[in-house]
This record gives structure tokens, C-alpha cells and sequence, in this order.
């Protein structure tokens, strides 16, 4: 199904797009089977419509919304945003969507709001790897309110030119581009404001591994395997080395978020 | 009744032959998908995954031999355990090679910082090394040469290389809560060890 968006041109880049079938193949969403493979076969069960998003907590005005009050909320923006996978794996992809920080401002954080929490769908009928164990239900993830506000921050509806496809997270997820992508939560129905900081799944899961923060930086190693380099989908084939990863995923505009905190403590 | 107790020299040849082939079958699975580019968006990673299964299914299955001979008296099985276990080495060795030229493209010293630097890539590589002296010491000449009692030692590594390999798998999963795969290997290499040890405190007992 189309969705027609006018092209961002902050956010065009050289790199060459991920081929749709690449990215509607190989993707990470437990919540339909714990293999790259498994979402693209197991999505169909998901029913995006009727769909609603409640926003609450430190907020004046909480609000569910449903799809097509999100349709509307601000001018839909086409995006190519680099995605960096936490194993070492990379894609290009042409969002659709508009700034979270929209979305927030309409529901008008209080004062006490300084982190956001995003909750996934969780329903064993619709979703078959719900029922396995492998992380806590449903999926949790969070953002400081700064990062969260700032533009870079896209709330996606899309993706090369139509919805987005079940098994990328539709009807509506997060990209945050210079975060590892399981930092992008997707099929959100809740997104809730809090004092304090959320737990999230992955890190609840493994905490060593996989921080809060989790930007993409090359200087500090997953226990298992360095984040120096990337493989990019599609391209970083049998002939070419794997290529070298950038700070923030080469969205330095971000770094002033972060500036006086120490990225090797806070990863 | 059908008995395979024991086979025909022409038997045993076919049989190899067929095992031979079999043990074949998964890398020639893997040259065709990569020839038909069907290993899906990352192949290397799909390659890398395929080739450790196969060594860690082959270390089992050579593993196996003895427990089986000893159960079902079929003795001809000693006879194909040699191939099996260099199929093992030659899966592994797949694996070591793919690690080393598409995550490094043959950089040894870059490997090497990974090797140290990552427990589930030291115990990995231990694991491969080890196999090493087996998979050359695999032929008469060098039973001849080592002795039939030294050669026994020295392939008695295997009891070592094995849970190695369970538990670098078991650490290459580790963070993702997936331990199901691993578990597997782990009961499987632990039965086939175990009926080993309880065999042997057997006949201490009885002497």
C-alpha cells in the first residue's frame, strides 16, 4: 500500500539503498521467531488496523490516537537513514515518517518528564514468538527526553515509498539512527513519559551487553565481538572488507547530547 | 532377518563410498547456494553459522562410533570413523576459513587480537588447533610411526574438543537468552562422554 511522502533533503545520503528484499527478509523482531527469516514468514498474523497509541504519564494532555489521527499529526517525510545493526551488520533504508519530537509536543510533557518509554505489542495471537522466553514481554525500550525531542528522532510509518511492512515493525516504530536498531522499538502502543529512567528488554536481558544508551560507536567492543566494523547488506559481499563503523553511525549532530559523559561507562 | 553384523569387504566399500558422499552433501549444498546466491541478505554470516553446525555434528557423530559399535555389535562402524572425523576437521577448517578471510581477510594479527581478546573466539580456536595433530596423524603411516598405544593417547584430544566446541557455541549464543541449539549439543556430547566413563568405572569394578 503507497504512502506518498515528500523527500527530506537533510536526510538524503550517498550510500547506495538496501534492496527492499534484503530489508523485508532479514530482520531482528522476536516477537515473530527468534531467526532473521522468521518475521518475514510469521508477520502476516499481525493485524495493524484498527491500531491505537496511547500516549501518557508526565504529560497534560495523555492521548490515544489511532492510525490515521498519526497519518495526519505532522507532513509525512521521506528519510534515508543508515541502520546499524548491534552484530555487526548494516543496511541503508528510505523511512517514512515525521520527528517524534511532534508527536511529544502535542501531549505537553510536565516538568518531571525527562525520559520515554516505549512499549511494544505483546498478543501470543498475533505474534508466535511471544510465547518463547528468549526476552521479557512485552518489548520495553527508552530514550532521554533530549534524545528522544531531538530531529534526528523519527516516528515511522513507512518505508520505500508505502506502509511499512508487517515484518519491519508497522504500524508505527521508532528510528533512531545513530543507535543500534534494537534501540528502535517496533509495533508501539504505548509510549509512556517518566522521572525516572525505563527498563528496557535487552538490557534487562543482558545488561552487560546491551546498555541503555547503546549509540553505535566503534571504540567500545560488545563483549563478543568488536563494533569496530560492519558488514553493509547486500554490498559487503565475498571481495570487500568489511567497512570501518562511525561515531554515531556518522550522525555527529547527536554528540552534543552526550558531551561530558563518559560513552565507555554509559554505553 | 537382515543381519549387518558384519559386512563383505564389498559392502563395507559401498558403504563408505555413501558415507563419503553424504558427509559431502552439506558443503556441496553450500558451493550451490553461493552459486545461485540463495544464502539470503548475509551469506557470510549464513556460511560462518553452517560450517560450525557441521563440524560440531560430525564431531558427534564420530563420537558416536564407539558407543554404537559396543551396543550394537555392528564392528564394521570403526571403519568409517576416520573419515568421519576428518570430516569433522575438513568443516571446521571451513569454518576457521571463513572466520579468518571474511572477518579479517587473512590479517593474522588482527585475528589474533580477537582470538585473546574474546573468550568464545580463544575457546573456538583452541578447539580447531587441537584437531590439528588428529586430522594429520589420521593415516597407517602415522599410526606406524607413533605406536598403536601413543596414537590412542593422542586422539583421546577429541574428549577435550568437543565440549571445547559445545562451549564455544554455547558462549557465541550466550547474551541472547537462545541456549536451546547449544543445550542440545551439550547433552548430546555429555551422553556420548558419559556412557564412555561409565563404562570404564564398569570394568574397573568388576576386575
Amino acid at each position: 500500500q503507497k504512502l506518498a511522502a515528500a523527500a527530506n533533503s537533510n536526510y538524503l545520503i550517498l550510500d547506495k539503498k538496501t534492496s527492499y528484499k534484503d530489508a523485508t527478509t532479514y530482520n531482528n523482531f522476536y516477537e515473530f521467531g527468534t531467526d532473521k527469516a522468521d518475521p518475514a514468514e510469521n508477520a502476516d498474523s499481525l493485524k495493524t488496523r484498527p491500531w491505537t497509541v496511547t500516549i501518557e504519564g508526565e504529560v497534560k494532555k495523555s492521548v490515544t490516537l489511532d492510525l490515521d489521527s498519526l497519518l495526519k499529526l505532522a507532513p509525512l517525510e521521506e528519510r534515508v537513514y543508515r541502520l546499524r545493526c548491534v552484530e555487526g551488520w548494516s543496511m541503508v533504508i528510505p523511512w517514512i515518517g515525521y520527528s517524534l519530537s511532534n508527536l511529544l509536543k502535542k501531549v505537553e510533557p510536565t516538568g518531571n518528564a525527562r525520559y520515554v518509554e516505549f512499549i511494544s505489542l505483546a498478543d501470543k495471537r498475533q505474534m508466535p514468538g511471544v510465547n518463547s522466553r528468549v526476552l521479557q514481554w512485552p518489548y520495553t525500550e527508552g530514550l532521554r527526553m533530549d534524545e528522544a525531542m531531538h530531529p534526528l528522532s523519527l516516528l515511522a510509518l513507512g518505508m520505500y515509498g508505502e506502509v511499512l511492512p508487517k515484518q519491519n515493525g508497522a504500524p508505527v516504530r521508532l528510528v533512531l539512527p545513530w543507535k543500534y536498531g534494537f534501540k528502535s522499538a517496533k509495533s508501539i502502543v504505548k509510549i509512556r513519559l517518566t522521572k525516572d529512567q525505563p527498563r528496557t528488554s535487552w538490557n534487562l536481558s543482558a545488561p552487560e551487553e546491551y546498555g541503555f544508551y547503546s549509540n553505535v560507536n566503534p571504540e567500545v567492543d560488545h563483549p563478543r565481538w568488536s563494533q569496530a566494523s560492519e558488514r553493509r547488506i547486500g554490498e559487503d559481499g565475498f571481495l570487500s572488507r568489511k567497512r570501518k563503523t562511525l561515531m554515531f553511525n556518522g550522525y555527529s549532530e547527536v554528540a552534543s547530547l552526550y558531551t561530558g559523559m563518559d560513552l565507555r561507562k554509559f554505553y | 532377518m537382515l543381519t549387518i553384523k558384519s559386512l563383505s569387504p564389498r559392502q563395507l566399500f559401498w558403504c563408505r563410498v555413501i558415507v563419503f558422499v553424504l558427509a559431502l552433501l552439506p558443503f556441496l549444498r553450500l558451493v550451490y547456494a553461493v552459486y545461485q546466491d540463495a544464502l539470503g541478505a548475509n551469506p557470510l554470516e549464513f556460511i560462518t553459522r553452517n560450517t560450525g553446525d557441521w563440524a560440531l555434528y560430525f564431531l558427534c557423530i564420530s563420537l558416536a562410533i564407539t558407543p554404537l559399535r559396543k551396543i550394537l555389535e555392528w564392528h564394521w562402524l570403526i571403519r568409517l570413523r576416520r573419515m568421519l572425523g576428518l570430516y569433522a576437521f575438513f568443516y571446521a577448517s571451513l569454518h576457521f576459513l571463513t572466520f579468518l578471510w571474511f572477518d579479517h581477510f587473512f590479517d593474522l594479527s588482527d585475528m589474533w587480537l580477537d582470538v585473546v581478546k574474546r573468550p568464545f573466539i580463544t575457546v573456538g580456536f583452541v578447539a580447531f588447533v587441537l584437531l590439528l595433530p588428529l586430522a594429520l596423524t589420521s593415516n597407517q603411516w602415522m599410526i606406524r610411526q607413533l605406536g598403536g598405544k601413543q596414537w590412542q593417547l593422542l586422539h583421546r584430544l577429541v574428549y577435550l574438543i568437543a565440549p571445547l566446541g559445545v562451549l564455544h557455541y554455547f558462549w557465541m549464543k550466550a547474551g541472547k537468552n537462545l541456549l536451546l541449539q547449544p543445550l542440545l549439543f551439550a547433552v548430546l556430547v555429555g551422553g556420548l562422554l558419559g556412557v564412555r566413563l561409565y563404562w570404564r568405572l564398569q570394568s574397573r569394578m568388576k576386575r
